[in-house]
């Protein structure tokens, strides 16, 4: 049982954290983009249509990522080189996301999705208690967490992710010391529409192998919230994540448990839960102020 | 320069484009609002069916027109207002939502037939059109307390209205029909479309030892789900099995295009009236799906009740006990439709408490 | 290689403030031409119907004005949130608690039948946005929470806590159990009166009123010199003596009242109780509102206009055309990115340069 709820918890949590973790980049470096849900959704059509005219799964993953770079680049022309306010162009991201998404996916309505398959190693993954849960999961995600250690190693420890943060906290200054703004944001951005696409083709391909419109649900907004919950620091991604998908997994236990509480406050459980986790954590101010990017939402025109 | 003859242009063509929109007048229009995206594959797909059905059978003496994803607040009057002003013949209201903009827009534009789906107000020109999904739900009931091996089946549900009630009771009685010792775990999504939320529903019920799901949410999710852990379920709106080829044991399936035929000619032959229909089984609207995945036995026994309840007999056929053991109907007493209709209690047997 | 390079203007292009949002409606309008034809459509039917037909009735001009009204109304709010640097969000649950407060006499004191129910619903209802709104005011200003996550997560909440109070304890014994409150008695409903054969409610001149009155506020008071003060520069703010936390507080306490007084007002004239659904997300498409129209009253109602216009159009291209509702939303997002875009223009003057001139401009 416990077995199985983790299983669950981590089917839940993996869309959020893969689209999380790529917002957390792109505001990383400066850029806030309100529009992962449209990402998102365009991840999970595209996903869908490759798994299903492809046949495999695989190919659907890497079309869900392409997905989510293409409209990315649409925001990051708009906001990075016509300098457009990033909080709009965020929105209007996301109802394109959602329309274009619509209007592709109308063909494959009530068609039958593929799933992504999952790891099967002979021996470990048939170990007890850990076996699945550690060695039976698919593709996408060991990737979200390879995903948590790289960006967290990336943005710590190496050169490049040093001036990702300068041009986050201040663009003016690295500029000055020769860096290109512009084009170290264009790069954070697609990195977060690759996975932005990637958490959507998860839910087209592994999570629930079919595509209806608007099949992400508001995901792309969690996520959002849940670099906020990071204050911007990866491995706290993961806690926000999986504490979101566990209250929302625990509350659906909790109703099949016949406890006779109104359901419409267990639902409201995972987002209330995450607000009062991260009242309780924001006491340590000076740690939240130190991460959050100072340039974060402005834009950055190079003078010459 | 260049723009400025753009822009000349494109006001000299509109002038023409508008002249052109305003053709095609003497067919009649029928026009749909839906509240969710035709691309649910659930209840908003299931009704632009019935109007491609109509299209289909009516041919060039109709002309169609839908609005979909229209919010069932402020928007729906000006959906409605806007259909009755471009000459739709009959508008039809598919959720229960719509009813009193519905109405206001009826009673404004006495020339205009309206229909409206599920709701209790009607005018002279407006009908009312509902489906008796609850016969389906007591043969899933059947076959479920046939082929559980626990005894136990895990019901998805979205919100807790008369029409979900209603559903769960039928469900209840025809499994008690079978094992009076029959249980069910209720889990609320509070949505009415999250494919994600269905699944982990459905893992949570199929975690806490049901081996049967039946849902009242409208994707295929958690039907999947069951395919997935080799058990069983059920489709919802419609045939599901596609996607659990060995998991779907049968389906409700909502075929609205019987009715939007019948009331479409009406309109075309000058015979249209307001009517207050409840359809089922009997007349097409409800439709079970092939019966798959189980036993002969079990196939036959539903068979059987299908027949039944076609022949006239209403699965809220007395006695009928509530929850706390209060007799509600005696033997023989068929439950009257309006009861129906705002039905808020559970049957005998039920764990789950209502929301009051 | 070829490159766009913006080049700064000396002060702000007069022109191109009037010409950019034409600019950006042509270029749309170029964009939905192309898609409808792409679709098969004859493309200046298309254009006409999303674009114009809309209000080329007196009852069209009603319904675009019916539907930009609370949009300015709550973006209007919260231009004074992003302009103080609040970035809230969640104005949506505002409208919703609002809107639940708000009803109070109506469902609870339905023999309180009274001229005086009117006025003191939409006070409650922006007493109760405020109230709502202050929740991550205070755990901003208080713990360091940051206030986009809470005020979004409320919304969630504020939904959710409609529909139980409309399933159960509200719930109309007349409705046949269906999710639904009783029905508005006559003073507890905004009546539309006949204006040169609009048919408008109280809502739209309040809305024009508060146009009016944050545009004075905004320009010549003290008020909006430190809003703007605190949103520029908190440390500059501070030595004028301005205080960033009571700033937050009154923010959000006033884009909370005002979205609860848009969420009443819409209950109290287009749907006349309360249900589970009560706004086609007016919360969220205020944001794009309030950005659009340059977080300036007098833009914000323009931009109202323009969104409000654009749902129209995208009904209009359903219903006489029969294309899809998912070519709608793609139009509006396309029309938004021209606007932003060509607002650029106002700053900047916009240059092709080839590669090797580029990388020579920089060295």
């Amino acid at each position: 049982m416990l077995e199985a709820i983790i299983l669950t918890i981590i089917t839940a949590a993996t869309p959020l954290l893969l689209a999380a973790i790529g917002e957390l980049v792109a505001e990383k470096s400066g850029v806030l983009n309100l529009g992962v849900e449209g990402m998102m959704v365009m991840g999970a059509v595209a996903g869908f249509a490759v798994t299903v005219s492809t046949g495999s799964p695989l190919m659907g993953v890497v079309g869900g990522a392409v997905a989510g770079v293409l409209v990315s680049l649409i925001f990051a022309f708009v906001t990075l080189t016509l300098v457009a306010n990033q909080v709009a162009s965020g929105l209007a991201l996301t109802l394109f996301g959602l329309g274009l998404s619509g209007l592709l996916g109308e063909s494959f309505v009530g068609q039958p999705g593929i799933k992504l398959a999952s790891l099967d190693i002979p021996g470990l993954t048939t170990l007890p208690v850990v076996g699945k849960i550690v060695f039976g999961q698919d593709i996408l995600v060991y990737l979200s967490f390879a995903a948590v250690f790289g960006v967290a190693w990336f943005l710590n420890r190496t050169r490049a992710g040093l001036i990702l943060r300068a041009v986050g906290d201040n663009h003016a200054s690295a500029h000055a010391l020769g860096y290109s703004v512009i084009g170290v944001r264009y790069l954070a951005v697609m990195f977060g529409g690759a996975m932005a696409g990637l958490g959507g083709a998860y839910m087209s391909i592994a999570y629930t192998p079919l595509w209806v419109e608007n099949m992400t649900a508001g995901r792309g907004w969690i996520a959002l919230a849940l670099v906020v919950f990071a204050s911007w620091m990866p491995w706290r991604a993961v806690i926000g994540a999986y504490l979101f998908g566990a209250v929302t997994v625990l509350q659906f236990h909790a109703q099949a448990l016949g406890i006779g509480f109104p359901p419409q406050f267990l639902s409201m459980l995972p987002y209330l839960a995450t607000v009062i986790v991260l009242v309780a954590i924001s006491g340590n101010r000076r740690a939240t102020l130190f991460n959050t990017p100072s340039s974060l939402g402005k834009s950055f025109v190079p003078d010459r | 320069m260049k723009k400025l003859a753009l822009l000349a242009g494109t006001a000299l063509a509109l002038a023409v484009g508008a002249v052109s929109g305003a053709s095609a007048a003497d067919k009649l229009k029928a026009c749909w609002v839906y509240t969710g995206p035709i691309g649910d594959f659930g209840y908003s797909y299931q009704h632009d069916q019935g109007r491609l059905a109509v299209e289909k059978e009516l041919g060039d003496k109709v002309e169609t027109a839908y609005v979909e994803n229209v919010a069932e607040g402020p928007d729906a009057e000006r959906v409605f207002e806007r259909f009755a002003r471009e000459g739709c013949g009959i508008v039809f209201g598919t959720s229960f939502g719509f009813m009193d903009p519905e109405l206001k827009v009826a009673k404004k534009f006495p020339d205009v037939k309206f229909e409206h789906a599920t709701g209790y107000k009607s005018a002279p020109n407006m009908g009312l059109y509902n489906a008796r999904f609850y016969e389906g739900r007591y043969i899933l009931g059947q076959i479920a307390a046939k082929e559980s091996k626990k005894a136990l089946a895990g019901y998805i549900v979205s919100f807790p209205i008369p029409e979900v009630v209603m559903g769960i009771n039928a469900f209840m009685l025809g499994a008690q029909s079978i094992n009076p010792d029959f249980k069910i775990k209720i889990v609320w999504v509070n949505s009415w479309f999250d494919p994600g939320k269905e699944a982990d529903a459905a893992k949570a019920l199929f975690d806490q030892g049901a081996d049967i799901v039946v849902q009242h949410t409208d994707s295929t999710a958690a039907i999947q789900v069951a395919e997935e852990r080799g058990l069983k379920g059920f489709g919802q709106s419609s045939d599901m099995i596609k996607f659990a080829p060995k998991a779907q044991m049968s389906a409700i399936v909502d075929d609205w295009g019987p009715h939007y035929i019948k009331s479409v000619k009406a309109v075309l032959d000058g015979t249209w009236k307001a009517g207050d229909v409840w359809e089922g089984i009997k007349d097409g609207t409800v439709h079970m799906a092939d019966y798959a995945n189980m036993s002969d036995e079990t196939k036959k026994l539903a068979e059987e009740t299908e027949a039944k309840i076609v022949g006239g007999w209403n699965p809220f056929t007395g006695p009928i006990a509530d929850q706390d053991g209060k007799e509600r109907y005696a033997a023989g007493v068929v439950a009257p439709d309006g009861d129906l209709l705002g039905m808020n209690w559970y049957v005998k047997g039920v764990d789950d408490k209502l929301p009051q | 290689m070829m490159r766009l390079e913006l080049v700064k203007r000396a002060e702000k292009s007069r022109l191109m403030s009037v010409l950019s949002p034409v600019v950006a409606v042509a270029l749309t309008v170029v964009f939905a031409g192309i898609v409808f034809a792409a679709q098969g459509h004859n493309p200046f039917t298309g254009i006409w119907y999303f674009f114009l037909e809309p209000i080329t009735s007196l009852w069209g001009v009603e319904q675009l004005i019916t539907k930009a009204t609370p949009l300015v109304i709550i973006a209007l709010g919260l231009s004074v949130c992003y302009l103080s640097n609040n970035w809230n969000i969640g104005a949506e649950g505002q409208l919703t608690f609002g809107a639940i407060v708000g009803s109070i006499p109506p469902i609870l004191f339905p023999d309180f039948v009274n001229p005086l129910v009117l006025p003191l619903m939409l006070l409650m209802a922006m007493a109760g946005g405020a109230m709502f709104a202050l929740i991550p005011a205070k755990l901003k200003t208080a713990f360091g929470t940051n206030e986009i996550l809470t005020s979004l997560m409320l919304v969630y909440c504020a939904n959710l806590f409609l529909d139980w109070m409309v399933r159960g304890p509200w719930r109309s014994p007349e409705g046949y159990n269906f999710p639904i409150t009783v029905d508005f008695h006559e003073w507890a409903v905004l009546n539309a009166v006949d204006v040169g054969g609009i048919y408008l409610n109280l809502s739209a001149p309040i809305a024009l009123l508060l146009v009016i009155v944050l545009a004075v506020v905004m320009r010549s008071t003290l008020k909006g010199f430190e809003i703007r003060v605190l949103g520029q520069s908190p440390r500059a703010g501070s030595f004028a003596g301005f205080s960033t936390r009571r700033m937050t507080a009154f923010a959000f306490a006033l884009s909370g009242a005002l979205a609860g007084l848009a969420g009443v007002m819409v209950v109290m004239s287009e749907i006349g109780k309360l249900q589970p659904v009560i706004s086609p997300g007016y919360g969220f498409t205020a944001i794009i509102v309030a950005f659009l129209g340059r977080l300036n009253p007098v833009g914000i109602l323009i931009a109202g206009l323009v969104i409000a216009s654009s749902y129209l159009g995208g009904e209009a291209i359903q219903t006489s055309l029969q294309m899809s509702s998912k070519l709608a939303t793609v139009i509006q997002g396309v029309l938004l990115f021209f606007v932003l875009a060509a607002d650029t223009l106002i700053l900047y003057k916009v240059r092709l340069v080839t590669g090797r001139e580029g990388e020579g401009a920089h060295a």
